[in-house]
């Protein structure tokens, strides 16, 4: 039985707005186990990027973290201080911010940024050392040595986001959370970003946690695939399962929203809107789009369960 | 065949005045018509830095070609009189990518639908307006009760596209110019709203130009496709025969590089090289220094286009065998759809 | 199409939840309004109260024994000219705030048309307006007033103050205002607007200016916050209205007699706290618009 990287039990987070409470992610839980790649798709609004920054304990007032555990390392994180998370923070998970590219400091050398990082962990090494250790980290991501004495404008997207899993992997850490790591990036840039983060990941022998809202791309990348919608996982269910037999009517209609290649001028969405998270329906919070809601579903909000080996859903639907 | 908006040898080249060396060609000897006699849809698609941004804005009068000339019904854009101006801006229509900065956050979305009926004069009484509205609403599927009055930031993105696709209906035009129009909109709405552009096309015979990075998306509406790389025409022509079996080793790599939503790995090719970040002044094929089938001749002098197929053409040395298409004749390499005989099934809300 | 099982997203209009409420929820958000409205509020009040019931006349020399320590009858005192500062004080308070009140808006007044234009039009305009407005800067601003305060023979009256302070603000409000425009012109709403086919001057008024109303209430407070030094600044050189009893005239005379050191604290007591409330709610103010025009700063609730 393969140990679990990661554990998140339970995850509650709420912001609270003069206008209620909007609960971004409502009773989360998954498992990361060791070496594997989670997906975690949903479109806007879905509680993906919250889910990310919540496992950091990176949520800001107005939002909170109301309940849940997230245990990494035999440790729950949501019971350290604030000073032990922050050694937690990138050393033993990482995590690739939405735009990251576009956070790098613009008047400071990418050999100075990544230095930052380390020295703030307190990792003291000798200007040549640091030196050395800031070409290794490049050279993983397959970036040549120069870069190390450039500043960002003068590397075009690709490389800045590649720096930034270079900064993100810098102390080896256990765990990597990419948020749309190639959001802004080219089709065939972003192939290679995404290449390179394998590569990383097999390297360090870690585990990913890859957010997005680009089902083909997360599609490509991970082993495993987790769906929210209106901040619930409602299905988690192996790569290789999820588009032949999906579960939940959510992921069976946004699959067959999906333009392909094989069909042409057939136009399929999802009728409706997705609702406001402060103002969620009684019940099952898709059940007003769901062409197969029964009466239950507007009374009972349905719980996740282990329909099939490694898979779970949260539907009526299912037996 | 009479052409309704074309571009006839632009080029755009930004900087190079006086005090900056730098210049930068973003589009070069470009030629593109369209045809006024039948709608249709034509896609552009290209990655950033490919041009078509400066194509769709020199389409638009919006900027002015360095070179060459972009005429809407034969009429040169810079050389246009007040009155024919405003035809054309009647007449072409646009959508641009973000649904949100189209909107000016101070006023309700009715304010982008009022504002080109009273400046073009389009409804004699108020209640007349308030008719014209409702209808173009109603045309992509959205309802007037629970639209108007609100503020953008109430609407989801797929709605706020969807209110600037009615705002383009409005004025009855021939063309709609539609710039990324769903790249910023979720997966599931994104359906709708290119169900709607087809809907126009078919319904009220609107030609498209559908300008984007996003080949499935391409595919999925249009019948002809222009590749556009680093501001010059890669490959062209009918859609099916481009996505399906590409010639050029740039369209190649970038249909192999789409990550397709399946349990197969299809991400197989060998790593291809980055851009070379400065390439300015490049002699010869711009794909050359990163194509696998590059040869001397590639970097001597730009290909034209060969034509190697009655609807397609592809710049590049590897096809020098088939009879060469000028390029202001692109439009000869496209496809003439037959008109529609099945059900297209329509703006699924 | 029509799926009538789908219920709106948005809830139907109702009433909102009631003004008031919506506003004391606002206040605890943003102190620095509240404190600020509050302070300028307590002055407007002291004014307004002391109208009432303070004769203004006693503003005048004469009008009281000289030197009087606060009592109650005089209850700021009274100064070497046999001035009651309580009527000093509620008589020139208002004055010294229509000073800075009457510059401020010309300032901003000015400064938002030329920059409007600079802005939205660019080319040449834009170029001399920006030029003229960059030079106006680096000439340190007092020493144009006081060359031109000194060179008016005849003596000042409290308009002729505000038109003069006025001639030098509007330089900062066109250069920030300018600033301002310059970036929301490039939004697509301007191109939309342009494409819709509004004129430039209506885009300018319809599109650009609604949006920059909490900015521009913003730079209005500060001009006005300036105006009012600068007003003070030259009038306690003796370069102000001499016979107004503005605040600053007052400290004028508060040098001119040495009040400091001869001990009579109450004559340079009064003033002095009042500006600095002046300031004090002027600055508050500032803060808290500065809040609601950019909401990158607003705080969590």
């Amino acid at each position: 039985m393969t140990t679990d990287a990661l554990q998140v039990k339970d995850l509650v987070v709420h912001y609270h707005t003069p206008l209620g409470a909007v609960k971004a992610a409502d009773h989360v839980h998954f498992a990361l186990r060791a070496d594997e790649r989670l997906g975690l798709v949903g479109e806007s609004g879905s509680g993906k990027s919250t889910m990310a920054l919540a496992i950091l304990r990176m949520i800001k007032p107005p939002g909170r973290i109301e309940t849940g555990e997230v245990w990494l390392d035999g440790r729950n994180l949501m019971t350290l201080s604030e000073e032990e998370m922050r050694h937690v923070r990138l050393a033993r998970i990482a995590m690739i911010p939405q735009g990251s590219m576009n956070s790098l400091n613009p008047v400071t050398r990418i050999r100075a940024q990544i230095a930052d990082a380390l020295r703030d962990h307190g990792v003291k090494l000798s200007r040549r050392q640091l030196g050395e250790r800031v070409r290794d980290l490049l050279q993983s991501v397959g970036l040549t040595p120069q870069v190390a004495e450039m500043y960002p404008h003068q590397l075009s997207g690709g490389m800045k986001q590649r720096v930034c899993i270079a900064i993100a992997i810098s102390l080896r850490p256990k765990v990597i959370i990419a948020d749309e790591p190639t959001s802004a990036l080219d089709v065939v840039v972003q192939k290679q970003v995404m290449e390179t983060l394998a590569r990383v990941q097999k390297d360090l022998g870690a585990s990913v946690i890859l957010v997005g809202h680009d089902m083909g791309l997360v599609a490509q990348f991970v082993d495993r695939l987790g769906v929210m919608y209106a901040g619930k996982l409602v299905e988690v269910s192996p790569v290789r399962d999820i588009f032949t037999k999906p579960l939940h009517p959510y992921t069976q209609m946004l699959i067959a929203s999906l333009p392909s290649f094989a069909q042409k001028g057939v136009f399929r969405g999802i009728p409706g809107l997705a609702p406001l998270l402060r103002d969620l329906p009684p019940g099952c919070a898709f059940h007003p789009r769901c062409p197969q809601a029964f009466d239950r579903c507007q009374k009972e909000e349905p719980q996740p369960r282990e329909v099939r080996p490694e898979t779970w859903a949260a539907c009526h639907l299912l037996p | 065949m009479t052409t309704l908006l074309e571009a006839r040898d632009v080029t755009k080249v930004f900087g190079g005045g006086l005090l900056d060396r730098n210049t930068t060609v973003a589009l070069e000897d470009f030629s593109l018509a369209i045809d006024s006699d039948r709608p249709s849809i034509t896609a552009v698609v290209g990655e950033s830095g490919s041009g078509k941004t400066t194509l769709a804005r020199l389409l638009l009068g919006l900027a002015a070609p360095t070179r060459g000339e972009v005429r809407y019904l034969g009429r040169d854009l810079q050389k246009m009189t007040q009155t024919e101006m405003r035809t054309f801006r009647r007449d072409v229509q646009v959508i641009f990518q973000d649904p949100y900065e189209v909107y000016n956050p101070f006023y309700r979305v009715d304010h982008v639908l009022t504002t080109p009926v009273s400046k073009f004069k389009l409804a004699t009484s108020r209640a007349e307006a308030n008719r014209l509205i409702e209808e173009v609403l109603k045309a992509v599927g959205l309802r007037p009760e629970e639209t108007l009055g609100r503020f953008p930031h109430q609407l989801s993105g797929g709605q706020r596209q969807r209110v600037m696709v009615a705002r383009a209906l409005l004025l009855r035009p021939r063309l709609i110019l539609a710039d990324e129009p769903v790249s910023m909109v979720d997966a599931s709405l994104r359906a709708s709203i290119l169900g709607a552009l087809r809907a126009m096309n078919v319904e009220r015979s609107i030609s498209i130009i559908y300008i984007t990075h996003d080949l499935a998306t391409a595919y999925q509406i249009s019948e002809n496709i222009v590749v556009l790389y680093r501001g010059s025409v890669a490959e062209a022509g009918d859609v099916e025969l481009v996505v399906k079996h590409p010639q050029h080793p740039y369209t190649q790599l970038l249909i192999s590089s789409i990550p397709v939503a399946s349990a197969e790995r299809t991400w197989t090719t060998a790593e291809v090289a980055d851009p070379a970040i400065q390439a300015a002044g490049q002699a010869g094929c711009k794909f050359a220094d990163r194509c696998p089938s590059a040869t001397p001749p590639c970097l001597r002098k730009p290909p034209p286009l060969f034509r190697t197929a009655p609807h397609r053409a592809v710049a590049c040395y590897l096809y020098q065998n088939a009879p060469v298409l000028p390029g202001e004749e692109l439009e000869a390499a496209f496809v003439t759809p037959a008109p529609p005989t099945q059900e297209i099934s329509g703006p699924s809300q | 199409m029509d799926h009538a099982s789908a219920p709106p997203r948005i809830a139907p209009r109702v009433a909102q939840p009631g003004r008031l409420a919506a506003a004391m929820r606002y206040g605890r958000r943003n102190p620095s309004l509240v404190v600020g409205i509050g302070l300028l509020l307590a002055l407007v009040l002291f004014v307004g109260l002391g109208r009432v019931f303070v004769d203004t006349s006693k503003a005048r020399p004469l009008s009281a024994p000289a030197l009087q320590s606060p009592s109650l009858e005089y209850p700021f005192g009274t100064d070497r000219q046999g001035r009651d500062l309580l009527a000093t004080m509620v008589a020139g308070t208002p004055l010294t705030l229509r000073i800075g009140f009457i510059a401020g808006f010309l300032g901003v007044g000015i400064g938002s048309i030329l920059a409007f234009v600079a802005a939205y039009y660019r080319g040449a305009l834009d170029a001399v307006i920006r030029g003229i407005a960059d030079i106006g800067l680096t000439v340190p601003g007092l020493l144009v007033l006081i060359i031109i305060a000194v060179s008016i023979k005849e003596s000042l009256t409290v308009d002729q103050m505000a038109v003069i302070v006025a001639s030098l603000a509007w330089l900062n409000p066109t250069r920030t205002i300018r600033a301002q425009v310059l970036t929301l012109r490039e939004r697509s709403y301007v191109e939309v607007a342009r494409l819709s086919g509004m004129s430039g001057p209506e885009i300018i008024v319809k599109e650009l200016m609604p949006n920059l109303l909490p900015y521009l209430g913003a730079t209005l407070v500060n001009a006005v916050s300036n105006a009012i030094l600068a007003s003070i600044g030259l009038e306690v050189l003796g370069l102000g209205p001499i016979e107004a009893p503005t605040l600053g005239m007052t400290l004028y005379w508060v040098n001119y007699n040495a009040a400091l050191i001869n001990g009579w604290w109450w004559w340079w007591t009064a003033p002095i706290v009042i500006i600095l409330l002046v300031f004090l709610g002027l600055f508050f103010l500032t803060v808290g618009l500065d809040e609601i025009a950019n909401p990158r700063l607003r705080r969590a609730a």
